[in-house]
């Protein structure tokens, strides 16, 4: 069973939708007892990082995503809540890598980023494991993670930024691989099924 | 940079999906969630649904309508059509749309943009500009096209994007159903008065006016309704140019 953090930020519906194409069973909870029974999490994330991180103290979810050694996956503002802080609200994050999310720059790009961007993984990984190497996953962002020593997938606008990263049993990704398509099922598959043995 | 986009725009009556020219004479073409899927087994990056069904029964039928295709695609889609609060735009999303694409709604009320875009991120907030060629000032429509307003489009344009609108659909009106060419004129001129993404709408008629419209018009992503509904244009085949040309587009 994967549990997906329901916090008020959250396109579960989305991610619970690509979950059942894939067969896997799920809950959407914001109970950490609930969650606590799940085999992996999954941490989507829509918003902003100010309300997102005030919801997440407010359900006293903070210490669990901390603490959980089971297979967790960020996704979009879900993976910029592992870093240490964001710019967005001046908001300090969850810590768990290091490194501040930043706004991409207006006078160069147009933000926020939306669309289907190339994906250049740096480091291999089994999240990745079937997926042709450059292929192009959903993004929609205005801040951005810079490359950092976690990072294991970057993608560029105007300047590289972290498409993916890993810390152990967590992994983050800056793109929406319930919206990506087949590459994107296959990414959420790989993490459901090797998430526990990687 | 992210790749250019071919969004297939589907407008929805009573689960159906129609097509006319200058917003009238309607004809049928198809179940909207068959041809959803069909577009993204195509390659289309993403999808716009608009509803004019205009019942009592709209919201619940839209509702259902929004789950259905979030079940049957895994690509983003826009949910556009009488959304004027922030409680539609919430229940939409929490159905499975991505986006919301507002357009009457926001010229009578523009803080509706603020506050979309605070509670659900300017990512989800979709501006519709609908705007006409006249005496060669852009004007700005609404009610599906039927009403005129005060507004300037340019000046408009600005406005939706200084109240946090995360998009701009932008509909040149008297292209929209002629098959001449997307207005890469006037999508030129918005590209250099605003920083948040532009899909171009209204014209396609032909692969090389996706070319100009990328190439000249600057816009970020293009969509049209007709010419893929009835099977003239593939996606496939549309991509495939685009890429022999240049332009970066998802294979």
């Amino acid at each position: 069973m994967t549990g997906i953090i329901d916090y008020g930020a959250g396109n579960t519906a989305s991610v619970s939708y690509a979950l059942e194409k894939l067969g896997v069973d799920l809950i959407i909870s914001s109970s950490v007892e609930e969650l606590e029974r799940c085999d992996s999490i999954i941490l989507p994330g829509v918003g902003s990082a100010r309300a997102a991180m005030d919801n997440l103290r407010a359900r006293g979810l903070t210490e669990f995503i901390k603490t959980t050694g089971k297979p967790f996956l960020g996704i979009c503002l879900g993976m910029q809540l592992l870093a240490e802080s964001s710019e967005e609200g001046e908001t300090e994050c969850l810590g768990i890598v290091k490194g501040s999310c930043t706004s991409f720059d207006k006078t160069v790009s147009k933000v926020p980023l939306m669309g289907w961007n190339r994906v250049e993984v740096t480091v291999s990984d089994p999240i990745f494991d079937g997926i042709e190497p450059g292929s192009y996953f959903y993004f929609a962002h205005s801040f951005k993670l810079p490359v950092i020593t976690e990072t294991i997938a970057k993608s560029d606008n105007s300047g590289t930024y972290t498409a993916a990263l890993r810390k152990g049993n967590m992994w983050g990704v800056q793109f929406h691989p319930e919206k990506s398509s087949d590459q994107g099922l296959r990414l959420l598959k790989n993490f459901i099924e090797k998430g526990g043995a990687a | 940079m992210p790749a250019k986009r071919i969004i297939p725009c589907l407008d929805v009556r009573d689960g159906r999906v129609v097509k006319g020219t200058n917003f009238v004479n309607l004809r049928d073409a198809g179940n909207a969630v068959e041809l959803a899927s069909r577009y993204s087994d195509e390659g289309a990056d993403e999808l716009v649904f608009l509803d004019i069904t205009a019942t009592v029964e709209k919201r619940k039928t839209l509702i259902d309508l929004v789950k259905d295709v979030a079940r049957a695609v895994s690509i983003p889609f826009t949910v556009g059509g009488g959304i004027s609060e922030v409680a539609d735009i919430e229940a939409l999303l929490a159905a499975g749309a991505d986006k919301v694409s507002l357009n009457s709604a926001i010229v009578k009320r523009p803080e509706l943009i603020t506050e979309a875009a605070y509670r659900f991120g300017s990512q989800a907030v979709v501006a519709a500009i609908d705007v006409n060629l006249e005496a060669a000032q852009y004007v700005v429509y609404v009610s599906g096209g039927r009403v005129k307003t005060e507004k300037e489009g340019f000046l408009w344009c600005r406005e939706v994007e200084s109240l946090g609108a995360g998009e701009i659909l932008l509909t040149a009106m008297h292209r929209d159903g002629t098959r001449a060419g997307f207005d890469t004129e006037l999508l030129e001129r918005l590209s250099r008065e605003v920083t948040i993404p532009v899909i171009a709408s209204g014209g396609a008629g032909n692969m090389r006016h996706f070319l100009e419209v990328f190439d000249e018009g600057r816009a970020d992503a293009a969509l049209a309704a007709g010419l893929f509904h009835f099977g003239e244009l593939g996606i496939k085949e549309l991509k495939n140019y685009l890429i022999e040309k240049g332009i970066e587009v998802r294979p």
